[in-house]
């Protein structure tokens, strides 16, 4: 069963295909890499399923539920949550009300019953709080639950990108680039938690440039060049394929 | 001493009322970077409303002072929040798009529309808050006089502006309105709603404009057309004071805009008090663009 469906999907920005009728299917818990060389269209891939960018052409399934050009913050209500290549956090505000924000579109206490702190609402801001500080938990951050989210080292700038992503309770996450400017050590931290991520029972999408993650992590991969999909397969079929060494690596194939 | 302790008490009411104002300005410019030039005017139409609806339903004489002055607040604080919702889907909402100038013309032009509805409706001469509804007695604090009615300011003042505060500092919802504050788009990708944060933001800031209208209709007594022209001007002059888009900051720059104004007018001269409050603008802008609580904020581009 495909948690995520792309179905033809088209964006033209002027004369410019960003992404060329592209199709592929998210198989419901699993972890599943989009990669391709810079420029290959991976990012605009998200902003449309985000509903950032409206498709020109094709339809994209969540759920089995049609969610082309769906409002963003509605679509985040359905479950799809996602990090950033370029760091955007709330940078004045603490990690922890970061992460507040995420949970905010699982509330249901209104404005006023908030502003007049009613037993109810003031019920669901304890539990709030106790859930965005078991995602602090859960990435590690629970000693920075403090301190302003642009005081973080930015190996903790990227995993609180994950925590608030995770307090809109996403069945499917996306993650863009999350190992970008990350040390070793940081990245296998890093894998680990994507496989927690799992067990959670969240289906996870990842863009990643450090081959060595995508490797391990995932158990499906999509290769894009120049918006079109050349490949796709476990990593072990994309790594023999002759088109993707050719267009990804420059036909040097002991990069891999 | 006591001329000074006079002049800091009636500086900090009236610095209350300019708090009020002040943080809807400081509100809608922090979520949406718009100068709403019409805040002046929603702080009239808050006086005119709660002197309308007193004497229409004679709340005061029906329900007791304080009972009837607090319907007469809420009353007046929920039509004023939704005049506010309106006046953002009619004049902002459809230019969310355009340029930031174009939403500051039609703030301008709204201003005008309303000012001149308020005129037309209620008439160009002053009118009078009835006599005597706020009590009169004097309070005594280590020998100097105390009016109840400046203290009943104040503390109103204070208790809505704390209420703000722990608002939007402590709930959830609160988080959600500052995080559409620093970056819409990413706000939008975490779930957060940010056309509701707006509408949100278009009913508080009036609505507490429209609480100041009626809290300096008891106060004062007498309401005017236009007062909301120099009122908005000098909140606005506050919020920039304490630094533009950052809420202590307005609480903070209205209480001390209306100390200074108050003991300027005392010690330096009666006539000078709104030159001198100009004079304060402009040595911010040049000394610290970004007011006193303000953070330096490098312009997106």
């Amino acid at each position: 069963m495909s948690l995520l469906k792309l179905d033809n999907v088209t964006k033209t920005f002027g004369g410019l295909t960003a992404v060329d009728e592209v199709s592929c299917e998210v198989p419901q818990g699993s972890i599943f890499g989009l990669i391709g060389p810079n420029g290959a269209g991976k990012t605009t891939v998200f902003n449309l399923i985000t509903g950032n960018y409206t498709p020109d052409r094709g339809r994209i399934l969540f759920n089995g539920q049609d969610i082309t050009g769906k409002i963003t913050h509605k679509i985040v209500e359905l479950g799809i949550a996602r990090t950033f290549q370029t760091i955007r956090l709330f940078q004045n505000m603490s990690v922890l009300e970061n992460v507040l924000a995420g949970c905010h579109c699982r509330m249901s206490a209104g404005p006023v019953s908030a502003m007049l702190r009613l037993p109810g609402a003031r019920r669901e801001e304890r539990r709030t709080l106790g859930k965005a500080l078991a995602e602090l938990r859960f990435t590690g951050l629970e000693n920075e639950a403090e301190n302003l989210a642009k005081n973080l080292s930015y190996g903790n700038q990227r995993l609180l990108e994950i925590a608030r992503a995770l307090a809109t309770d996403p069945s499917l996450i996306i993650l863009d680039e999350p190992a970008g400017g990350m040390n070793e050590q940081e990245t296998a931290a890093l894998v680990e938690l994507i496989f927690q991520v799992q067990k959670r029972g969240a289906t996870v999408l990842l863009i990643e440039h450090d081959m060595s993650l995508v490797m391990k992590a995932c158990q499906y991969l999509v290769v894009l060049e120049y918006g079109k999909k050349i490949a796709e397969g476990t990593p072990d079929e994309v790594k023999q394929n002759p088109q993707v060494i050719e267009a990804y690596l420059g036909s040097d194939e002991d990069d891999f | 001493m006591e001329q000074f302790f006079q002049q800091l008490t009636n500086g900090l009411a009236i610095g209350g009322i300019y708090a009020l104002i002040a943080l809807g300005y400081t509100l809608v410019y922090g979520v949406l970077k718009l100068i709403n030039f019409a805040h002046g005017d929603l702080f009239t139409i808050g006086a005119f409303l709660g002197l309308s609806l007193l004497t229409a339903f004679s709340l005061t004489d029906k329900l007791g002072f304080v009972l009837g002055v607090s319907a007469l607040l809420l009353m007046v604080v929920c039509l004023v929040g939704l005049v506010g919702i309106l006046l953002d889907q009619a004049a902002y909402k459809p230019l969310r798009s355009s340029h930031r100038l174009s939403a500051v013309v039609s703030a301008l032009g709204m201003s005008i529309v309303f000012s001149n509805a308020i005129m037309l409706i209620f008439g160009a001469s002053p009118e009078v808050y009835p006599h005597g509804i706020l009590p009169s007695q004097v309070l005594h604090i280590m020998g100097l006089p105390f009016p109840v009615k400046r203290l009943l300011l104040l503390v109103t003042s204070l208790v809505l502006m704390v209420a703000l505060y722990t608002f939007i500092q402590k709930t959830t919802i609160g988080a959600a309105i500052r995080a559409a504050a620093i970056d819409q788009d990413a706000a939008r990708l975490m779930g957060i709603n940010v056309n509701r944060v707006i509408m949100l933001i278009f009913f508080i800031g009036p609505a507490l404009g429209g609480a100041a209208g009626v809290m300096v209709g008891l106060y004062y007594g007498q309401i005017k057309w236009t007062m909301g022209w120099l009122y908005g001007l000098k909140a606005f002059t506050a919020a920039i004071l304490g630094g533009i888009g950052n809420i202590p900051g307005a609480m903070v720059g209205g209480l001390l805009l209306g100390v200074i104004e108050s003991l300027c007018s005392a010690y330096i001269s009666m006539a000078w008090k709104d030159a001198i409050t100009f004079v304060v603008l402009i040595l911010i802008l040049i000394v610290r663009p970004t007011g006193l609580l303000g953070e330096r904020v490098a312009e997106k581009i």
